[in-house]
């Protein structure tokens, strides 16, 4: 057991300075930093001189060790647009990001998982069959195409619901006014969310549904709440909790459309900012930042899952 | 010759049991033909749309008439044509795009899984740092670093978007490597190169097939999600992204539904066709695994 948690972590280090050597070669790629910051009319001695002072006069992996030491510190560079620190941007940002990512990610799984119980209890049925379209539809929407659809029903038809921003401005903010700002975009999430899980839970409830103990349960004569819900469900969970892991990188992916539409002050619109106005450091300081978090996620997920499952097999 | 006739006629009988196991699905079967129709349409669009996608005209954003089909937009060009050619070119962009990132998945999978060693290791931990990076962020900044355009956003989609085929692969080939027809030929001293592509791959064709098709809906999707935010096929060339695109504008949103609700309904029909598709398929070819869960 620890020497399959050892292993694993182990497996995650050269994965984890892959992700840094991806990122560094990106922003490297995108062409020297010197160009973005100086204008056209800077003179070839200055330029050198702010080589020699960024240190861009070294060879490339000298410059990517120093690089690589300042992130392990936690300096992310600054941003080329207005210089303040990338991590300092991305402190400021990553709440409503949070926020955004948990609650869709909570109501999404809300609708996923009774759904796809249900569906699967009563597979090969007509609402079952419901069901199962349904969470295709979920995941063939584009989630700009659901906002769009969203915006011109709850605010330009309807008026209910405000069509961007975190709270309204010049108003005293408060819970219900940013849960009214909230709704559309964690709907449009929550949808996309659902639809790829629905599917999923009623596969890994359908396995259990099977297996031996479930028919013993059966059998003993406790019923179909029970059997369902004590013994068929504990056991789906399982699963159903490694796929949140999964998801992580997707639904990040999400929410940088997401908050673009809905202008969602996250980082995911600092992210589109940036990508739009080339502002590197800070594109590649939330890319290093998400992946390192979704490799920290995939490597508990795992861990949990071999302490929870003590079947699984450790190679 | 014999045996080889034999084998052939075999060969044809699972192709047909696949074939009526398919068309089970009334739904995926109704789907097929929509996709069908659609490619036709897509295809041979220059030869069937009323005016040229790009011809500017006079008649400023009409409502949908019987001269224009689904109307016109602010610069008067026919949208019902646009529609077609978007509808081409996003088809066009998911096929390569899922074309390339495939080639590229099964051959990094069939050395991974049976080579194994230091290939394998490595080729398996840049796939986990690939799949570690938000995929659309990833696009993203591609998108940004090299111009966005049409044949940049197939090779970014093709180039990201392998390492999914590339584990399947390797699974399978792990598992096949263990079976009795693999060991027999190692055994009988066959070279590597005809047990990969001769034994292995053709056993890996179903559920790379299958993969492909949710591959292709996920390109589909992007594509427009990158052209809807800019970064993706450039204007005046239309996409189904970019046509979505112009409902960013305000008076366009609320009072012009004609200009950006079809390429939205077109996305949504093609992307659940090919989804419905893929999931008869993986049926089709694998009804062990339904078996198994009844």
């Amino acid at each position: 057991m620890i020497k399959y948690i050892i292993k694993r972590i182990l497996i995650a280090i050269p994965v984890l300075i892959g992700i840094t050597i991806l990122d560094y070669a990106i922003m490297s790629l995108a062409g020297s930093p010197l160009e973005m910051m100086l204008g056209p009319k800077t003179t070839q001695a200055a330029l050198e001189a702010k080589a020699i002072q960024l240190g861009l006069d070294k060879p490339i992996y000298v410059q990517y060790y120093v690089w690589l030491k300042n992130v392990l510190k936690g300096n992310l560079g600054y941003s080329i647009k207005n210089y303040q620190p990338v991590s300092q941007i991305i402190r400021e940002h990553l709440g409503p990001t949070l926020l955004l990512m948990g609650t869709s990610l909570i109501v999404g799984l809300m609708i996923a998982i009774p759904l796809g119980i249900y569906s699967a209890v009563h597979r090969y049925t007509k609402r079952d069959y419901a069901l199962v379209t349904l969470s295709f539809l979920g995941s063939s929407i584009p989630s700009f195409f659901l906002s769009l659809i969203f915006i011109y029903l709850f605010n330009v038809k309807l008026g209910w619901l405000p069509s961007g921003g975190m709270k309204t401005t010049g108003g005293d903010g408060g819970f219900g006014d940013l849960v009214r700002h909230m709704v559309m975009p964690v709907m449009v999430l929550a949808v996309s969310i659902a639809g790829s899980n629905i599917r999923y839970v009623r596969g890994a409830v359908l396995e259990i549904l099977q297996k031996d103990y479930v028919r013993t349960a059966k059998s003993k004569g406790i019923g179909r709440f029970l059997t369902i819900n004590k013994h068929a469900l504990r056991n789906a969970l399982i699963p159903i909790v490694t796929v949140i892991g999964m998801h992580l990188p997707i639904l990040f992916g999400g929410a940088v459309i997401i908050e673009q539409i809905f202008s969602w002050p996250g980082l995911g619109l600092v992210t589109m900012n940036a990508i739009i106005g080339r502002d590197y450091p800070v594109i590649m300081g939330v890319a290093l930042l998400t992946a390192a978090v979704v490799l920290a996620a995939n490597l508990i997920t795992d861990i949990v899952y071999a302490l929870i499952d003590p079947t699984i097999k450790y190679h | 010759m014999k045996k080889i006739s034999d084998s052939a006629e075999k060969k044809n009988n699972s192709i047909r049991m696949i074939i009526k196991r398919f068309k089970r699905h009334k739904l995926a079967v109704a789907s097929l033909y929509f996709l069908i129709f659609i490619t036709i349409l897509a295809v041979f669009a220059p030869l069937i749309v009323p005016y040229d996608p790009n011809q500017v005209s006079t008649s400023f954003s009409q409502p949908p008439s019987a001269k224009h089909w689904l109307g016109t937009d602010q610069i008067g060009r026919d949208m019902f044509s646009r529609l077609l050619y978007a509808t081409r070119i996003s088809l066009f962009v998911g096929f390569a795009a899922t074309v390339i990132s495939t080639i590229i998945g099964v051959v990094l999978g069939l050395v991974a899984g049976y080579f194994g060693g230091i290939a394998d290791t490595v080729i398996m931990r840049i796939t986990d740092t690939i799949m570690s990076f938000p995929y659309i962020l990833l696009v993203l900044v591609a998108a940004a670093i090299f111009e966005p355009g049409l044949w940049n956003i197939i090779l970014i989609l093709g180039f990201v978007d392998w390492p999914g085929a590339a584990r399947l692969v390797r699974g399978n080939v792990l598992s096949l490597r263990e079976s009795n027809f693999v060991k027999g030929s190692i055994v009988a001293g066959m070279p590597s190169r005809h047990i990969l592509f001769s034994e292995i791959l053709p056993n890996t064709v179903g559920p790379v097939l299958v993969y492909a098709t949710s591959v292709f809906a996920i390109s589909i999707l992007d594509e427009a999600a990158l052209s809807f935010l800019g970064m993706g096929v450039q204007p005046p060339q239309a996409s189904l992204g970019n046509i979505l695109n112009g409902a960013e504008s305000i008076t366009v949103l609320t009072g012009k539904l004609w200009l950006w609700v079809p390429a939205g309904l077109m996305i949504i029909l093609l992307v659940i066709s090919i989804n419905f598709v893929g999931d008869a398929l993986r049926d089709a070819i694998d009804p062990s695994a339904k078996e198994d869960r009844i």
